[in-house]
């Protein structure tokens, strides 16, 4: 690092993504709580182990091939591109860079932010298959999501250099698509394959609800994942840049934090934007669900995530519209698509997230309408078809097809879905079994030692 | 709708907001003191249903029951 301005801007850099990576650690223990929250006693163990697992698969994965993936595929054989091996070969498992190294500071941090957004994406999907999937078989889901999918949807759509932003203007600012509506696509597919719980729907197909066996915990889950969602804000920003370094179309030496686009924004403005969507989908869904307070709690979050697109960009007031609007459709789409194709989603996965992102996208095409998607020359500005076909790619081509596809084969081979005795005893067999007998061993040792006593 | 530019082609140190609908900030924030009192009215109204549903259901086994469970 030469010069001292250089030395504390790299420094302040790498710090700064720091932060943001500890804070999003908060996203998946919030997830960990919400999923366990919801799951009945006789499955929890199993249902943590399930999530808590995601950590060490994506991280290795994704330092071993998913990070390549990021810088080598922006132009992946689409309109005349190819693999990037030049940009890709500085972020390869063996390229210095990828280590201990005093002449790169923000590899690291940068990767790990990334990363987190892994497990975020993974986390999403083991929501919805709860209490009846085999671990085995989400974990290989959690890779292919984690490590291959979604990196390859931000290689496309979530990079300076990525075709959809210059073919189609896609603009994605805190990931409504490139995270969400992937992760809610994806979870659609494992769930229309791996089929609702036992007792899910009565026989004339009427949803039963299934009530969280600890709602306190779901709801101190949302909550984490509320405050680790501004780390994920803050780390999709570049914090400080100059206009040389960018090396776009702005002019003049004024530096500035940008999106991951490199375009201008401040993180003030994501701050009041946050802020605002998060209470305009609170407020929208305690209306809309009639008080209850799950539905409020995860239409926060789905208030955020559909305004999330634009929130670079929107006033306070927009997101705060936005993020209400979304959240009466993905109310109401969430109940039609329950009831009338018989999908069990345990935590409203598909909807929060996945619909959410979808309806965001959209959105935000219709209201930065003509708006530069990036600071390069010759990209496509942002445009309602640019944002639908953005959503199209995410949703379904690299979520829901590849996840119904993968767990398709998965079913065919009899290693998806746990087996129904196992269902009805619950996950935790094992575990209860050695509980109980445990417990009434030391239960006994201890009545025998108080009858040898008097 | 645009945010006041077409192209980053500019000098940031004389760039302001860019934000949509610049100049509609007030009628934008009309829209959103509407939203802010609708949502009053149609809770008030909902809390007064399902209390006035709550009362209808509670029979004295029930509300000494509840009592119980603490």
């Amino acid at each position: 690092m030469e010069g001292n301005l250089n030395a504390l801007t790299t420094v302040f850099t790498e710090f700064y993504y720091w932060v943001t990576v500890v804070f999003m650690f908060l996203i998946h223990v919030g997830f960990c709580m919400y999923e366990v929250g919801a799951s009945r006693a006789r499955n929890h163990m199993h249902t943590l182990m399930k999530n808590i697992m995601i950590i060490p698969l994506v991280t290795v994965t994704f330092f071993f091939f998913g990070w390549w993936i990021y810088w080598a595929f922006p132009n992946f054989y689409i309109f005349g591109g190819a693999i990037d091996f030049d940009a890709g070969a500085a972020n390869t498992p063996w390229s210095p860079n990828m280590a201990t190294n005093l002449e790169d500071r923000i590899t690291g941090v940068f990767w790990a932010a990334f990363l987190l957004f892994s497990w975020t994406a993974a986390s999403i999907v083991s929501g919805s298959v709860i209490e009846r999937i085999r671990s085995s078989a989400l974990w290989v889901h959690a890779v292919l999501i984690g490590s291959v999918f979604w990196i390859v949807d931000a290689a496309w759509g979530w990079h300076w250099d990525g075709w959809m932003v210059k073919v189609l203007g896609y603009h994605d600012a805190y990931a409504s698509g490139v995270i969400h509506a992937i992760a809610g696509g994806y979870a659609l597919g494992v769930i229309m394959v791996l089929g609702p719980r036992i007792g899910k729907f009565a026989k004339d197909g009427t949803p039963r609800d299934i009530p969280p066996h600890n709602p306190w915990m779901l709801t101190i889950g949302i909550f984490l994942i509320y405050t680790g969602f501004w780390g994920f804000y803050a780390a999709c920003n570049v914090p400080i840049i100059s206009p040389e370094v960018i090396d776009g179309q702005i002019t003049g030496a004024t530096w500035t934090a940008t999106n991951i686009y490199l375009a201008p924004t401040t993180l003030s403005a994501i701050t009041f934007n946050f802020l605002m969507s998060l209470s305009g989908g609170l407020m929208a869904a305690y209306v809309v669900s009639k008080g209850d307070a799950f539905w409020t709690f995860s239409g926060g979050l789905a208030g955020v995530i559909t305004a999330s697109a634009g929130n670079d960009l929107y006033h306070p007031v927009q997101a705060m519209i936005i993020g209400a609007i979304g959240v009466v459709i993905v109310y109401k789409l969430h109940y039609w698509v329950e009831r009338r194709f018989k999908l069990d989603d345990a935590v409203g996965a598909v909807a929060v997230h996945g619909y959410s992102g979808v309806v965001g996208l959209i959105i935000a095409g219709f209201v930065l309408w003509g708006a530069p998607s990036s600071p390069y020359e010759g990209y496509a500005t942002i445009s309602p078809w640019g944002q639908a076909a953005g959503a199209v790619i995410m949703f379904f081509v690299l979520g829901f097809a590849p996840a119904w596809i993968i767990s398709k084969i998965q079913a065919s081979m009899g290693v998806l879905r746990i087996p129904e005795e196992v269902e009805l005893q619950g996950l935790d067999y094992e575990e209860n079994h050695v509980y109980e007998d445990a417990k009434a061993e030391i239960i006994a040792a201890n009545n025998a030692a108080l009858t040898a006593k008097s | 709708m645009s945010i006041g530019y077409d192209s980053w082609a500019v000098d940031l140190g004389e760039v302001g907001p860019i934000y949509p609908m610049q100049g509609w900030e007030i009628p934008m924030v009309v829209v959103g003191v509407i939203f802010w009192l609708v949502w009053h009215r149609l809770q008030f109204v909902q809390e007064g249903k399902d209390l006035e549903q709550a009362k209808q259901i509670a029979d004295a086994d029930k509300i000494a029951k509840a009592i119980e469970r603490y």
